[in-house]
């Protein structure tokens, strides 16, 4: 069991849990993740460690509220427990002096983007941040990323905070003006997609990270397979960070619709007991 | 004249109920039709089915005291040296192994010696005379065991008697590895396997879940944090697949995602529990072993009207045990032997909607031995299929071996390690199982669980390597 210190909404789809992981907190690298499972009849689910605290061997996990598992998990209270914490899983992000960094966020992608942005700049990289969401409040981290950026582009699609503009027409820019050596991408498949597409003809080296569909997250179940220059590859073990340039996104979108159909039987059955429970109470 | 008394068979859930549920399909002997059947035992002098059994049960022995009513005593036979007897009993080769060198086989049908065996432990076990036989005596030594299936267990299970501290690490949430994610609840039913890890506890045995070795910790960590020994028992690891177009569509599993799901998520639970899993109407698996044949069944269970079990070679090259290929073609698996897939075909979604197959013929033996299967020119016809599961195997785990420098591996990343004293190419380290040998049996990775234990107690006594 693994103890909830801090669980807080800090947009209005995304909340920030911190919880009593020593192990993880011990030997997790920038870029790795966990697996957790919140009780008894829950499902395994991966998530990008953001921040460690190797004092109190704690971790902080970001995540969006999509389905039954997020919704429940928003719901727990500090001091009360997770049943099961894995990790660290997954390659560390190569931490090298690249020359200049930029570290791109969306929406949710922010939380795994900043302690790599953080390590990077610890390096002795130049970063340039470049983060965005829908709309104002669902940005996340924006102090944070700026303390790690030596220059931070906030955008938003509906221009209500920073710039109304896509992460892809600012990270433009930047390569317009100046050398970039390295592109970190992580968020939605389509921006990773689109970042991939804006860096392909100048040949930048790009990195993204894979939500693929896991089961273990340690090598043995191979629902995690994505097409990675023409080949087969593992994101739990051989990943989560591939070479933009080379996936195939379009794959990964399909395989992410696997459980569309389950997942909505999921939410109704519990959103209808939840509302009995609302009922009763 | 002893042999006159027939085998004794087992009373089985009939198929038509069992496929609609999740329970053991054999329900055990009866306490008279044990002694019956032990009673055709030989007592032979010289045991030749000792020599089959790769953790070398006292088979006569313990045989003896079945047909004597000494039922305890029985169990406590098989258990100084089978840590897992209530598993064995269920799921080990015995066709091949034990009962295979039976000298009533010459002359019919072997003692079912499983069946026996899977008697005695349940008998102890239904009764809860659990005895607790701690080490006599505490040695000095502390043993990691990383993997706790059959392997793990088994070494950890030796290690404590002798009486060393000894510690488990399990990825999962669940100890038992295979035993609780592949094996299913119908032909190992878990509480069975919790029983025999609540038993390793009691001797002892420190179990730690969720914690990644290689990962959480290298084995390099392990040594010098205060562990004399390692033992590696990590099992298998990524699936293989066919490589054909198509295996990326939404709907195709590796058997071990499938089973995962099945079993260690309870995903036959859902939506009480949270897992999903594809319940298609139509199911094509791809494979002949043990693994195959559990999917096939499961997805049964799980609903589907047609399930279409596809083999390459013919039923006689089935590696399968033979009782397991009976129980699914009684339960209504439909068999498309000496045939392969060559493509999945889906719809616009990437959902899977059918296989295109080719018919093969047996050709000359290629290095296994078999005769190599060879495509029908023209052959080609589909199978309209909703879910796939590829059930070929699967290579080594990458993560100790890329974590732990100077550990020696094959060309196929698996582990290398001495036949008799699993010693790894690093001192103090030792493997087995799976992650040594490839897809193999629970008894196997068991009888080398116990070797590594004898050379860890030697290599803790002497210090030499």
């Amino acid at each position: 069991m693994h103890r909830i210190r801090l669980n807080e909404k800090i947009s209005p789809n995304v909340g920030k849990m911190i919880v009593d992981a020593p192990d993880v907190a011990r030997y997790r690298k920038p870029g790795q993740f966990i697996m957790l499972r919140i009780d008894e009849c829950g499902e395994r689910i991966p998530l990008t460690i953001a921040d460690v605290d190797t004092a109190l061997g704690t971790i902080t996990l970001y995540y969006q509220i999509v389905g039954k598992t997020t919704e429940n998990m928003a719901r727990l209270k500090a001091g009360g427990h997770l049943k099961d914490v894995a990790g660290p899983l997954g390659h560390p992000t190569e931490i090298i002096k690249f020359g200049t960094a930029v570290c791109v966020g969306g929406g949710i992608g922010v939380a795994p983007i900043y302690p790599i942005a953080a390590a990077l700049h610890r390096a002795g990289n130049k970063v340039v941040g470049v983060i965005g969401a829908r709309t104002k409040n669902l940005l996340i981290l924006e102090k944070e990323m700026g303390e790690v950026s030596e220059r931070l582009i906030v955008c938003t699609d509906d221009g209500s905070h920073g710039r109304k503009a896509f992460v892809t027409e600012a990270l433009g820019e930047i390569m317009a003006a100046e050398k970039v050596d390295i592109v970190v991408a992580i968020g939605p498949v389509p921006m990773m997609r689109a970042v991939s597409e804006l860096t392909r003809p100048s040949g930048i080296k790009t990195l993204v990270s894979l939500n693929s569909v896991m089961v273990d997250g340690t090598g043995m179940c191979g629902g995690c397979r994505v097409t990675v220059n023409g080949e087969k590859r593992f994101t739990c073990v051989d990943g989560p960070e591939f070479d933009g340039h080379q996936v195939n996104f379009e794959e990964l979108v399909m395989r992410l619709n696997t459980y569309r159909d389950e997942e909505a039987v999921s939410m109704r059955e519990h959103r209808c007991r939840l509302g009995e429970v609302d009922h009763e109470g | 004249m002893k042999d006159k008394v027939p085998r004794q068979s087992m009373p089985e859930q009939p198929p038509a109920q069992r496929v609609r549920n999740y329970k053991e399909v054999p329900l055990g002997y009866s306490d008279e039709t044990a002694r019956l059947e032990a009673s055709r035992c030989l007592q032979c002098k010289r045991p030749t089915c000792v020599d089959g059994c790769p953790v070398r049960v006292d088979i006569p022995g313990f045989i003896k005291a079945i047909r004597d009513g000494d039922f305890l005593s029985s169990i406590h036979l098989i258990k100084t040296t089978n840590s897992l007897p209530a598993v064995c009993g269920r799921v080990c080769p015995q066709e091949e192994q034990c009962e295979k060198l039976c000298v009533l086989t010459k002359k019919g049908e072997s003692v079912a010696i499983g069946k026996l065996e899977r008697f005695a432990a349940d008998y102890e076990r239904e009764r809860e005379q659990l005895e607790i036989r701690a080490a006599a005596e505490m040695k000095e030594g502390r043993v990691a065991i990383v993997g706790s299936g059959p392997a793990g267990l088994t070494a950890a299970g030796e290690l404590a008697k002798m009486g060393y501290r000894v510690t488990v690490f399990e990825a999962f949430h669940n100890a038992g590895g295979v035993l609780v994610y592949g094996i299913p609840e119908f032909r190992l039913p878990k509480a069975i396997v919790q029983y025999e890890i609540d038993a390793l506890a009691k001797l002892g045995v420190e179990i730690v879940l969720n914690r990644v070795v290689g990962s959480a910790g290298t084995v390099n960590d392990l040594l010098s944090e205060g562990f004399d020994a390692v033992f590696i028992g990590t099992g298998a690891g990524l699936p293989l697949f066919l490589d054909i177009p198509g295996e990326n569509l939404q709907g195709v599993y590796s058997a071990n995602e499938y089973l995962t799901r099945a079993n260690l998520m309870k995903a036959y639970k859902f939506p009480e529990y949270d897992t999903p899993i594809a319940r298609g109407d139509s199911i094509a698996v791809v494979g002949g072993g043990n693994v195959a044949m559990d999917s096939a069944r499961m997805a049964l269970r799980l609903g589907s009207k047609k399930v279409h079990l596809i083999y390459r070679r013919s039923r006689a090259e089935m590696p399968a045990r033979v009782e397991e290929v009976h129980h699914a073609e009684e339960e209504g698996v439909l068999f498309q032997l000496l045939t392969n897939p060559v493509r999945f075909i889906g719809d616009e979604q990437g959902r899977l909607k059918a296989v295109e197959c080719v018919r093969m013929e047996l050709g000359e033996p290629d290095d296994s031995g078999r005769r190599r299967p060879v495509v029908v020119k023209g052959s080609e016809f589909t199978i309209d299929i909703d879910v796939a599961i590829v059930a070929i195997g699967n290579g080594p785990n990458p993560l100790i071996p890329r974590t732990t420098p100077g550990l020696a591996v094959s060309k196929w990343g698996n582990i290398v390690a001495d036949d008799e004293s699993m010693k790894t190419s690093r001192k103090g380290v030792f493997a087995g199982g799976d992650i040594v040998t490839g897809a193999a049996t629970v008894i196997l990775a068991m009888g080398a669980g116990r070797k590594a234990a004898m050379a860890i107690n030697t290599y803790l006594q002497t210090g030499e390597w």
